[in-house]
C-alpha cells in the first residue's frame, strides 16, 4: 500500500521522491492504523450493545429499547458522548501521573496486541512469524494497566482489585501458555496466518475437531482467556458487588470508558485467537468460497471477495465466542479469589499440561488428526502438511542425525 | 554533519544503548535504598547486556556478517531473560520476608546478617 | 535530502524510548513510578530486538519481563508500599559517587562500542526480510544446531530448567506464609523508626 501512494503521489501531487516516500508510507500506516482502530472502537460499541441486549434477554428484561429504533442500537453512541462529556474527576490522594496513565496503558495493550492478528490470509497489520507468541505477551501488558490504576487511586477498593488482578495474572498465565501451544504444536509454526490456512477445508480440518486432546484443550483455553480479560465469573478486580468497581472505582469519563474499550477490545481478540487457533479461523465449515473459486489464482478480485467473506466469516466466529462469554457473565456467580487461583493452577494447568502431552503423543503416533485416522476424505483433497518452515528444518537436522 | 536518519545503524549505535542502559542499572542499584529498586536496577543491566547480545547475533548489523553471532546471541539471549526472571523471583521472596521481619524496605537498614 | 533509513528511524525511536525511561528510572524515588518507567524501557528493548531480527527473543522479553517479572515486581512494591518506603531518599554524596563512577564506565563503554569501524554501519537494507528464528531457535535449545556445525544447547537448557525448579520451591519456601512479627517494644529495628 505504501508503494501504491507513493508512486500516486509522485505522479498526481508532483512531488519529489524524497518527500513522496515517508509520506507514502505516513499514509499507508494511517490507514492501518484507522481500519483497526476502527475494529476496537465500533466493535467496543457493538458489543457492548450486545451485551446489554443479551443481559436484558437473560434476566427476562428487553435491554435498551429507544435510542436509535427499536432495538436501542444506538445506545451506545449515546452513552459514549455521555461519557465524553462528563467532567474527568481525580481524587486528591492519587498519584496523578500514574492515575492519568493508567487507562492508556491498558487501551495501548489492548490495542497493540490488533497489530498482529490476521483477518484473513495476508490482511494483517504486520506479519509476525511469533504472532501468537506476540499477541498473548502484549495482552499481558494490559493487565499492568488495571494495575496501576488500581495503585495509583490511592482508594483502598482499587488497591484490592489491583491486588486480585496480580495474584489473577500469575495463576492464569500458566495455563492460558499451555493450551495455546497445543494447536501451535500441530501446526508447527506460531504463525498465524499459517495456522489459519493450514485449517482450510472440511469442518474436521479444523484444529479443535483434530482429536480429542485439542477438543479438550479448547474448554480450558476458553476458561482461560475468560479469565485474561477480567470477564466474570473472573472479573474479581472489579467485583462491582464487592469492591464498588474494583480497579475503576475513581474514575469517570472518557478515562473510564478507555477501561471498558480496553476490555471490549481484548475480549473480541481472544476470541478470534480461539477462532483462528481452534475454529479455522476464517475458513468456513464447508469451503464453499474454494470450490466456486474465489480465491488468489483467479485474480486480483475474486481473491479479494475471498479475503472479505473469510474476513466475515472469522468475525461471526469470534462474536459468537464474545457472547458466549456474555452468557456466562450473566449466568455464573464470581468466584473467590481462592477459587480463581484454585482453578487456574490447580484444575486448569494439570489438564492442559495433559491435553498437551496427549496432543503431542498423538502427533507422533497418529499424524493426520482423528478423521484422517478414521480415513475420513476431504472433497478437494487437503491434506494436513507441516508447515513449510517447519519442514526446512527438519530436513537438514535428519540429515545430521544419519 | 550528516543526517543521522539517512544513515544506515550498526551494533554501535545498538552497544551504545546497551551502555546507556546498563550504566543507568549500576546507577539505580547505588543510589536506590529500596530493595525493589536495587532490583530494577539489576533488570536494567541485564538488559544492556542483553541488548548487545542481540546486536552481535544480528545477521545485518555488521560489515561482515559471517562475524555475527548468528543464533547463539539469541540464545545467550534467552537464557539472560530466563535467568533475570528467576533472579526476581528469589530476590523479591528475600525483600518480602526482609520485609515481614524488620518492616523495613530500606537496604541501608539490612545490616545484621543474622536471623 | 537522501532517503531516510527506516530502520535508522525505528531505532532511534526505539533507543531514544529505552534510554529516557532508564533514566526516569534512576531519577524517580517514587518506587511504583520507577516500576513503570521500567515497564516502559524493557518494551522499547523488546522494539530494538524485533529490528535486530530477533522476533522470538522480543516477544519473551515482553511477555516475560513486562508480563510477568514486573508483575511479580509491582506486586512486590504494593506489598511494602508503606508512606514512608514509597519515596526513600539519597544522600548527595551518594549520588555524586554513583554519577562519577556511572560517568566513567559510561565514557568507557561508549568509546569502545565505536571503537571498530566494522560494527559502525550494518547492512541494514536486508532488515525487512522477516527470517523464522523460533523453529532455529526451539532445534538450537534441544541440542540440534544445524545452520552451524556446533552442538546446541542441551545441557544449558536442562540446567535451566531445573534451576527455575528450583527456583520456584524456594521462592515459594522463602515467602511461605509466616506469623508476621508484631512491632513490639523488643523488636528494636522497630523502636529506631
Amino acid at each position: 500500500m505504501a508503494e501504491f501512494f507513493t508512486t500516486n503521489l509522485i505522479e498526481y501531487v508532483s512531488l519529489s521522491e524524497a518527500w513522496a516516500t515517508p509520506l507514502g508510507y505516513i499514509l499507508a500506516a494511517m490507514i492501518h492504523i484507522a481500519l483497526l482502530l476502527n475494529v476496537v472502537a465500533v466493535g467496543a460499541l457493538g458489543f457492548i450493545w450486545l451485551e446489554r441486549k443479551v443481559a436484558g434477554r437473560i434476566q427476562d428484561r428487553l435491554g435498551p429499547t429507544r435510542v436509535g429504533g427499536r432495538f436501542g442500537w444506538l445506545q451506545t453512541l449515546a452513552d459514549g458522548l455521555k461519557l465524553i462529556t462528563k467532567e474527568d474527576l481525580m481524587p486528591a490522594a492519587a498519584d496523578p501521573f500514574l492515575f492519568r496513565v493508567a487507562p492508556y496503558v491498558a487501551f495501548c495493550a489492548s490495542f497493540a496486541a490488533y497489530l498482529a492478528l490476521p483477518f484473513a490470509t495476508g490482511w494483517v497489520g504486520q506479519h509476525l512469524n511469533v504472532a501468537v507468541f506476540f499477541i498473548l505477551a502484549v495482552l499481558g501488558i494490559e493487565v499492568f494497566g488495571v494495575i496501576l490504576a488500581g495503585y495509583g487511586s490511592a482508594s483502598k477498593w482499587s488497591l484490592f482489585g489491583a491486588m486480585r488482578e496480580a495474584a489473577q495474572v500469575v495463576s492464569y498465565e500458566v495455563p492460558l501458555g499451555l493450551c495455546v501451544i497445543v494447536p501451535v504444536m500441530i501446526a508447527g509454526t506460531m504463525d498465524l496466518i499459517a495456522i489459519g490456512d493450514m485449517q482450510a477445508g472440511m469442518v474436521w480440518n479444523w484444529f479443535i475437531f483434530h482429536d480429542p486432546f485439542t477438543f479438550i484443550t479448547f474448554w480450558v483455553f476458553f476458561t482461560c482467556a475468560t479469565a485474561s480479560v477480567n470477564r466474570a465469573p473472573f472479573d474479581l478486580a472489579e467485583a462491582e458487588s464487592e469492591l464498588v468497581a474494583g480497579f475503576h472505582t475513581e474514575y469517570s469519563g472518557l478515562r473510564w470508558s478507555f477501561f471498558f474499550m480496553a476490555e471490549y477490545g481484548s475480549m473480541f481478540l481472544v476470541s478470534v485467537l480461539a477462532a483462528i487457533l481452534f475454529f479455522g479461523g476464517w475458513n468456513g465449515p464447508i469451503p464453499i468460497t474454494e470450490i466456486i473459486g474465489l480465491n488468489e489464482t483467479n485474480g486480483a478480485l475474486a481473491g479479494y471477495v475471498g479475503n472479505l467473506l473469510g474476513m466475515t466469516n472469522l468475525i461471526i466466529k469470534a462474536s459468537l465466542g464474545v457472547t458466549v462469554m456474555i452468557w456466562v457473565r450473566w449466568s455464573f456467580p464470581r468466584l473467590r479469589i481462592d477459587q480463581v487461583i484454585t482453578t487456574c493452577l490447580k484444575y486448569c494447568t494439570p489438564i492442559a499440561a495433559m491435553m498437551f502431552l496427549g496432543a503431542a503423543l498423538w502427533i507422533l503416533y497418529l499424524p493426520g488428526g482423528l478423521w484422517a485416522t478414521l480415513r475420513l476424505s476431504d472433497p478437494l483433497g487437503h491434506t494436513r502438511e507441516a508447515a513449510p518452515d517447519q519442514q526446512a528444518a527438519a530436513m537438514p537436522a535428519d540429515g545430521e542425525r544419519e | 554533519m550528516t543526517n543521522l536518519l539517512t544513515q544506515p545503524v550498526g551494533v554501535s549505535h545498538y552497544m551504545a544503548v546497551g551502555a546507556v542502559m546498563f550504566v543507568c542499572g549500576i546507577v539505580c542499584m547505588a543510589t536506590k535504598r529500596n530493595a525493589l529498586g536495587v532490583l530494577m536496577g539489576i533488570e536494567l543491566v541485564l538488559n544492556g547486556a542483553n541488548i548487545n547480545f542481540i546486536a552481535f547475533g544480528s545477521a545485518y548489523l555488521q560489515k561482515d556478517s559471517a562475524m555475527s553471532l548468528g543464533l547463539d546471541g539469541q540464545l545467550i539471549a534467552l537464557f539472560v531473560i530466563v535467568l533475570a526472571a528467576a533472579e526476581a523471583a528469589v530476590a523479591l521472596a528475600i525483600a518480602l520476608n526482609f520485609y515481614n521481619n524488620h518492616h523495613s524496605i530500606d537496604v541501608d537498614r539490612a545490616d545484621e546478617l543474622k536471623g | 535530502m537522501d532517503q531516510i533509513n527506516w530502520h535508522t528511524f525505528f531505532f532511534l525511536l526505539s533507543a531514544l524510548g529505552a534510554c529516557t525511561f532508564a533514566l526516569m528510572v534512576v531519577f524517580t524515588s517514587n518506587i511504583v513510578r520507577m516500576a513503570f518507567f521500567l515497564v516502559l524501557s524493557l518494551t522499547s528493548t523488546a522494539g530494538l530486538f524485533f529490528l535486530a531480527g530477533a522476533d522470538f527473543v522480543g516477544a519473551m522479553q515482553i511477555m516475560i519481563y513486562v508480563g510477568g517479572t514486573m508483575v511479580l515486581l509491582v506486586f512486590g512494591v504494593m506489598l511494602t508500599a508503606q508512606e514512608r518506603f514509597v519515596s526513600l531518599k539519597t544522600s548527595g554524596g551518594t549520588w555524586s559517587l554513583a554519577a562519577l563512577a556511572g560517568g566513567a564506565l559510561l565514557a568507557v563503554l561508549l568509546q569502545t562500542a565505536f571503537s571498530v569501524d566494522d560494527w559502525k554501519a550494518g547492512d541494514t537494507a536486508q532488515a525487512g526480510q522477516s527470517q523464522t528464528t523460533a523453529t532455529r531457535i526451539g532445534l538450537g535449545l534441544l541440542g540440534a544446531r544445524f545452520d552451524e556445525g556446533t552442538s546446541g544447547y542441551l545441557l544449558p537448557f536442562e540446567i535451566v530448567s531445573i534451576h527455575l525448579l528450583v527456583v520456584l520451591i524456594g521462592a515459594a519456601y522463602l515467602a511461605r506464609a509466616k506469623r508476621r512479627a508484631k512491632p513490639s517494644a523488643d523488636n528494636p529495628a522497630d523502636r529506631s523508626d
